[in-house]
């Protein structure tokens, strides 16, 4: 009877049809609230092998500011970041090569190179500390695991490439025939 | 006046007289027989693979989840309906001709409603799970799912019309008239349910908002009035078999009556689908794609196309000849139509409804559905199995409405 | 006049036996006492065992309270890539003989705009995304106002209080009630007995949600019901390589979900069936 009431009724209001509720499956104590912090963790910067620090081969070298295509060294970086307009001591910091730079000239470590990419790209910076853009693991109420820019977008080519699909779903035949064609 | 005998000794003298009956008849009747039983075990056959390996042996798949099994159900609730064609007449109009053969259209609603429950019993996935839809045991989703009204009026039109013939082959049995006054209400009543059976079955469909095809509020009149111009049809048949094997006799306007309301039903029904092929075309929504599949199919996906013209062209055909009286009441002409509307009624209710309503499918997708080996033959052994139990029924209920099967200890 | 004697005997009968049979108790698992409940669920996890040779777990979470989760899904960053559908059907022990996927990835074209007459499923290119196309991931909505859970005749689909659709396994009849009813595709049905690869069988399940399913029975999309119920994000949110899925509570201010609801143009899926999804497309850049 008491069903025939629920369904009654929630047949009736026409609006939203009610959930319901089985004491079997006990209320779970979990957090509500998504816990995301200031503090934002990341993990390293995705550096090729052996290429940090900087300061090793760039300590002792004599800074040249002059805009130009590399030919010596790091000759195999293709760029194309607004190529056009900008060259390596735009974001690499000139004297210092283990830290990048911003606009004003301010140092950032690579750990926080998304404060430079985020001078350029504010609304995706925005939405990338709330957790909007960019890939993310972990709990939705509590501990996540961000990635940094760098990590899916390559400085030096920052588009995404494209990648190879996983294979199509199999197409519904009839019968039990159908189920031999499938791997 | 009243017989002394006990109850469990009449039922004794009935079913035996019964079986004596069942096993007596002319080569006709058991050709007819063994064509059933030859049917039902191929049926059975198949049924037996499709429990071991589930409905993939099917050629429903998630596309198209619903097809011959439901489509024959929705057809076949049709023809329980159609019962109201005669009983309208013999009971509200107290028209003698109809009157004296009305109980064969109870009984043929009592087979059909047979046949409804066992194409949804061999659709459902979890056939050992059919429990759970009966109250106390199981839980019925009653009143918010469509299906649960139609589970519960399906089995009342069932009762109703169970009890009533149950009573008339009692009491000719023994020898008395039936009881007007329990027998009247009862079959009044079955009026408005044979009406509702079809309505709710058009609701299970209608009141799907995903299936634009489906979601029209013409559904359920149309549903009535195919309903009204097809299921009569075996009657007709049935009631020239009798004539020519049996003594029933009944007045020749019988047939022509039932033929010609059977003309207006199709005619209701022709213009139903008009109205529906006027909104489709005209208003040329997406939601065309589903009537553009049945008449003219989507690019290379045409394989119902043919059934779909077959059954306007029958349909129409039967409604031209039952609508002039002449060729009403030509032999010929008259079976021609009863076979073109039972044609053109199943193919346009059975798959016309079916496939269209879930092709392209929610999601744009277009699986060609066709209903395979195994689904043919369960389904030809369910029709024989509801054919099967009308003879039987028929073949005790003649000779007790002709007086010639009574208790021994009946008065005359 | 018949022997009243038959009568009134038969009918005590027939009252003493359905009084015997209603007394013994509810017969539908999910209305057991819990004790007897848990019983069953440990024989479950034991046939499990003997049956996939795996140590399954089959949870029994209930909904937290001030909880309605919500999914979001950025249509701009999306590639197609597929790689949601097979971490899904991995997750939630979906069977692979026949193929079930609960994730159907839709390809548009660019210059129809989103228009699933025209979708296409099974594109197969070297690489993705394509130009002049796009595409849409699509699966269970959960929504508010589900046209599913109302059509099924014995109640084995509702909706949770925490806003998951879900099926009781264990109830279910078959009768694909439930999948005529959905206009999102996303239910889907054992037509025979599923198959998993003993190795690729995941323990970790909940009773409503990716535990080893029977044969004749509906599945669908559950939100990952048994990690999300312990706080983590449901699969296809971490597999994805472009960050294009995204999941919270709609009720936290501070969540993802309610930031794309309120910075973000949203919009829903066949939004004039009023189904009110759970699940809302928006193009993030």
């Amino acid at each position: 009877m008491r069903r025939v009431v629920f369904v009654a009724l929630a047949a009736s209001c026409g609006c939203d049809h009610g959930s319901r509720s089985f004491a079997v499956f006990e209320a779970a104590t979990i957090s509500a609230v998504s816990g995301a912090t200031e503090e934002i963790e990341v993990p390293p910067p995705p550096f090729s092998e052996g290429i940090f620090p900087c300061s090793d081969c760039h300590a002792d070298m004599e800074v040249n500011p002059e805009r130009r295509a590399l030919t010596e060294e790091h000759a195999n970086i293709r760029f194309t970041h607004d190529s056009e307009h900008r060259w390596c001591l735009d974001c690499h910091h000139p004297t210092d090569r283990d830290f990048l730079r911003l606009a004003s000239g301010e140092k950032v470590p690579f750990t926080e190179s998304y404060r430079l990419c985020g001078q350029c790209h504010g609304d995706k910076y925005r939405d990338w500390r709330v957790g909007v853009h960019g890939r993310r693991k972990g709990r939705w109420n509590g501990h996540k695991t961000y990635l940094l820019c760098v990590h899916c977008h390559n400085p030096h080519q920052p588009a995404f490439r494209p990648l190879k699909p996983e294979p199509p779903p199999v197409r519904p035949a009839p019968g039990l025939q159908a189920l031999e064609g499938v791997p | 006046m009243t017989s002394t005998t006990s109850v469990p000794r009449l039922f004794l003298d009935f079913y035996l007289g019964s079986v004596r009956l069942w096993l007596r008849g002319p080569a006709p009747y058991w050709a007819w027989i063994a064509f059933l039983a030859l049917l039902i075990a191929s049926g059975l056959d198949a049924y037996v693979d499709q429990v071991r390996h589930g409905l993939v042996v099917t050629g429903m798949r998630d596309q198209v989840s619903w097809g011959f099994y439901i489509g024959n159900f929705t057809f076949l609730v049709g023809v329980a309906a159609a019962a109201v064609v005669l009983v309208i007449p013999a009971y509200v109009y107290d028209w003698k001709p109809i009157k004296e053969v009305a109980i064969i259209g109870e009984l043929l609603a009592v087979s059909a409603i047979v046949m409804c429950l066992l194409f949804v019993l061999v659709d459902i996935g979890r056939p050992d799970r059919f429990w759970h839809l009966l109250p106390p045991f199981g839980e019925l989703h009653f009143p918010s799912s469509v299906l649960a009204w139609d589970v519960l009026v399906l089995n009342l039109y069932f009762l109703v019309n169970f009890v009533v013939v149950t009573h008339f082959v009692y009491r000719g049995f023994t020898g008395r008239p039936y009881a007007r006054r329990f027998v009247w209400p009862l079959v009044i009543f079955s009026i408005p349910l044979a009406v509702s059976i079809h309505t709710v079955t058009a609701f299970l469909y209608n009141g799907l908002a995903a299936r634009p095809y489906w979601n029209s509020s013409i559904l359920a009149p149309q549903f009535l009035a195919s309903a009204f111009c097809s299921g009569p049809a075996i009657l007709l048949v049935v009631l020239q078999v009798l004539r020519r094997f049996t003594a029933f006799e009944f007045r020749q306007e019988a047939i022509q009556k039932v033929a010609e309301l059977m003309a207006y039903a199709m005619f209701f029904n022709l213009f139903f689908h008009g109205a529906e092929l006027f909104k489709e075309f005209y208003s040329d929504t997406e939601h065309l794609l589903f009537t553009r599949y049945w008449l003219l199919g989507i690019g290379p996906h045409d394989v119902v196309v043919p059934y779909a013209w077959l059954a306007i062209a029958c349909n129409i055909a039967s409604f031209l000849l039952f609508v002039v009286p002449r060729f009403r009441r030509n032999i010929v002409t008259l079976n021609a139509g009863i076979l073109l509307t039972y044609a053109g009624v199943y193919i346009e209710k059975g798959m016309g409804l079916l496939i269209p309503g879930m092709t392209p499918d929610t999601l744009g997708e277009i699986y060609e559905y066709h209903p395979t080996g195994i689904e043919l033959r369960v389904a030809a052994g369910i029709f024989a199995i509801g054919f099967l139990l009308f003879t039987l029924m028929l073949k005790v209920a003649i000779p007790v409405t002709l007086g010639q099967f009574r208790s021994r200890t009946a008065e005359t | 006049m018949r022997p009243g004697m038959t009568r009134r005997t038969f009918l005590r009968g027939a009252a003493g036996a359905a009084a015997t049979a209603l007394s013994c108790g509810p017969f539908r698992l999910v209305e057991y006492p819990k004790d007897r409940f848990r019983e069953r669920i440990e024989r479950m996890e034991a046939e499990y065992r003997a049956r996939l040779g795996r140590d399954i777990t089959v949870g029994t979470e209930g909904a937290a309270p001030g909880i309605e989760f919500a999914y979001a899904l950025d249509l701009s960053r999306c590639i197609g890539c597929r790689r949601c559908v097979h971490a899904c059907v991995a997750e939630n022990n979906q069977s692979r003989r026949p193929q079930v996927q609960w994730i159907r990835v839709a390809r548009m074209e660019a210059e129809r705009g989103l228009d699933l007459a025209h979708a296409d499923y099974y594109y197969d290119p070297e690489k993705v995304p394509e130009p002049g196309h796009f595409y849409v991931p699509i699966a269970c909505q959960q929504c508010r106002n589900p046209p599913c859970t109302k059509v099924c005749p014995v109640g084995a689909t509702w909706r949770e209080p925490d806003g998951i659709v879900v099926v009781d396994y264990e109830w279910c009849i078959g009768c694909r009630y439930c999948m005529a009813a959905c206009p999102y595709g996303a239910r889907h049905f054992n037509w025979t007995e599923p198959q998993i690869p003993a190795g690729e069988v995941n323990p970790d399940t909940h009773y409503l949600g990716n535990r080893p399913r029977p044969k004749g029975v509906v599945e669908k999309c559950t939100f990952c019901i048994q990690r999300v119920r312990k706080g983590r994000y449901p699969a296809c949110v971490e597999v994805c390589p472009v960050g294009a899925r995204k999941f919270g509570n709609l009720l936290d201010a501070g969540g993802e979900v309610r930031y794309i609801l309120e910075n973000k143009r949203v919009f829903v899926l066949k939004a004039d069936l009023n189904t009110e999804p759970r699940f809302f497309y928006f193009y993030g850049i």
